[in-house]
């Protein structure tokens, strides 16, 4: 039935809702409103879990816990401050790396360095770096990173070997591949938002800079890259968070040794590996134990995270605002 | 071009050309060569991966890994069926779990109250959760569902995956509604329609290309997807269905938990046998990945 026939028959094809419409209206939304309070609830109950599993650990160990240096179940001695350091410094050398590389990604899909098709070309290698589950990084890492930075190390090591970051030999897994693999894990990240950032910026500045006489690197380095700053610092602090939470490719490529080092070629642990290698043969004492450190990888992460959503949240209103 | 000397015509007429071994010009050609460089070496890696999973992994794909069972150490041949199987349930319990909620959520942040205080806190949290470890989705799980029935299992699993997935669900979707024109739900309400049937008869389906986006891209997350499930699902060396009954609350296997156990293994069988099940993971993940793309292409 068309509209006209509806008109002409006397039917109505509009009307004021009925009462069921109403209740049906009013419940549908009382639902939506309760699923995204469970959003906030999940965070919550996230965080109770977690950290009441984890009262029986802290009230043993208290902040000890932190600074300890041993893992040893027979002994009940518990300590993460190799694997807190190992978490940091593997995150860190992720973030030089991954940065750079993910920075210099984005200029040049941005700043017109590219016809349109190999920009696409280009970007979707960036999104399907992202796809690539992360225990496949970890495998392709053992049998194709490790030999290959290998010989590099040990040369490295051989050549300078009294500069501490060279100090001892890759003796097969360390934390130079699970650098290296990390940073190839975070870039289409900090790519990713960090084109946004420079996509931001009006591009009448752009315009500006050019009309001045600047060239296209000047143009870059000194009116894009500032302008977006905030934006691309953002895209750092969530690639570093998600750094710090990665877990498959470092459990399989970082040694798993509770060692504190300097040296990028000897193994270390991270929190996310220790918690990956130990929770699946944790026994009733243990437990505890593994909640308190996952606490404390969950705090780390969630405070950065919460900083770098922030910093996004913060840009996009300012840039929309049009400062 | 100096202001000194006296002009003559052709200098009247400005020189639009920039001497390239100008200095300034120079090293600007010379960071453009850099860059291009940079972004060549940063996508070797992808290539290395696909070659390695292709050349390594490509040679055992055969029907038989589809169809067996994962091989004990000493044992020739296998496969890994149980874990493909495996995956696919996870996965389907963790998007039973997400989407709805992940939909309902969105409805409420992108259409019913964008503003409202309890939408930027459930919005912050979403964020918040995207940036989430996903080996803490499994230490949630397992004092969650693990401690509680005392058992590694399905379901156990599936909560992990959910947790993972329902950011992605919530914000992409949001998103998705967003972009569904003011007129065409004006229209709905001069009809007489409630928020809710707008919602159901305008909205949704408008939004339907951009939300399946955000599904098909949580899939492919949790598809690949190994430390939730490391002690969840934990690993079987059995069919999920084993005598006409599913066993559900028992451990299961998967392909990204295969691949992890195998690769640390001495056994060339089954290093090769990982090669092979990393090859399938990732023509699965890509496969939801370029499904997503091609639902997001299709913009209102």
């Amino acid at each position: 039935m068309n509209a006209f026939e509806e008109a002409t028959t006397g039917e109505q094809i509009s009307g004021p809702p009925s009462q069921t419409d109403f209740l049906l209206d009013i419940s549908f939304r009382g639902l939506a409103k309760v699923c995204a309070g469970f959003i906030i609830l999940v965070v919550v109950l996230l965080l109770w879990e977690i950290g009441y599993k984890a009262i029986p650990a802290i009230r043993e160990y208290h902040l000890g816990f932190l600074t300890g240096t041993t893992w040893d179940v027979n002994k009940q001695t518990f300590g993460i401050l190799p694997e807190i350091w190992g978490t940091l410094y593997s995150s860190i050398l992720a973030l030089c790396i991954g940065g750079f590389f993910g920075i210099t990604m984005a200029i040049f899909l941005t700043q017109d360095f590219l016809p349109a098709r190999f920009a696409l070309v280009f970007r979707t290698i960036v999104e399907l770096l992202a796809a690539i589950p992360s225990v496949v990084y970890g495998f392709w890492g053992i049998y194709v990173v490790i030999p290959f930075v290998r010989p590099i190390a040990d040369w490295l090591n051989a050549e300078l070997g009294g500069i501490p970051f060279f100090s001892t030999t890759l003796s097969g897994p360390g934390m130079l591949p699970a650098a290296l693999v990390l940073a190839i894990m975070i870039l289409p990240t900090i790519a990713a938002v960090s084109q946004d950032a420079l996509r931001q910026v009006p591009y009448r500045i752009k315009e500006a800079a050019f009309g001045l006489g600047a060239t296209r690197w000047e143009t870059i380095l000194k009116v894009m890259l500032p302008t977006a700053s905030t934006g691309i610092f953002g895209a750092l602090v969530l690639g570093f968070g998600r750094a710090l939470g990665e877990t498959m490719a470092l459990a399989m490529l970082v040694g798993n040794s509770n060692q504190l080092s300097l040296s990028l070629f000897s193994p270390g642990n991270t929190l996310a590996a220790l918690l990956a290698l130990n929770f699946p043969e944790a026994g009733e004492r243990e437990i505890p134990v593994l909640m308190y450190a996952a606490l404390v990888l969950l705090l780390i992460t969630l405070a950065v995270n919460m900083l770098g959503t922030t910093i996004m949240t913060l840009t996009s209103t300012s840039m929309r605002s049009g400062k | 071009m100096s202001a000194q000397e006296p002009l003559t015509n052709h200098e009247l007429s400005p020189d639009l050309q920039r001497s390239l071994v100008e200095p300034r010009a120079l090293l600007s050609t010379m960071l453009s060569g850099a860059v291009w460089i940079v972004a060549i070496i940063a996508s070797v890696p992808l290539f290395s991966v696909l070659y390695g999973l292709i050349v390594r992994g490509g040679h055992r794909l055969s029907l038989e890994v589809f169809t067996e069972l994962p091989p004990a150490g000493f044992e020739e041949g296998g496969g890994f069926g149980n874990a493909i199987v495996g995956t696919l349930v996870t996965v389907g319990i963790g998007a039973i779990i997400s989407i709805p909620f992940g939909i309902l959520a969105a409805i409420f942040l992108g259409e019913l109250e964008p503003n409202g205080k309890m939408a930027y806190a459930a919005r912050f949290c979403a964020k918040t959760l995207t940036g989430l470890p996903s080996i803490l989705a499994g230490v949630f799980a397992y004092a969650l569902v693990v401690l509680t029935t005392g058992t590694y299992s399905a379901p156990a699993a599936g909560v992990a995956l959910a947790l993972l997935m329902l950011p992605t669900v919530v914000l992409t979707a949001e998103e998705a509604m967003r972009t569904v024109p003011v007129n065409m739900k004006n229209a709905a309400y001069g009809m007489g329609c409630t928020r809710s049937q707008v919602i159901w008869k305008i909205v949704l389906p408008t939004a339907l290309p951009g939300v399946l986006t955000g599904v098909m891209l949580a899939v492919a997350r949790a598809a690949g997807e190994t430390a939730p499930l490391l002690f969840t699902a934990l690993f079987s060396n059995y069919w999920f269905v084993e005598g006409g009954r599913a066993k559900l609350m028992s451990p299961i296997a998967s392909l990204s938990v295969l691949i992890y156990n195998f690769s640390g293994m001495p056994y060339d069988n089954q290093i090769e046998l990982a090669w092979t099940a990393s090859l399938v993971l990732v023509m699965m993940v890509l496969f939801f990945n370029i499904l997503a793309r091609v639902l997001g292409r299709k913009k209102v």
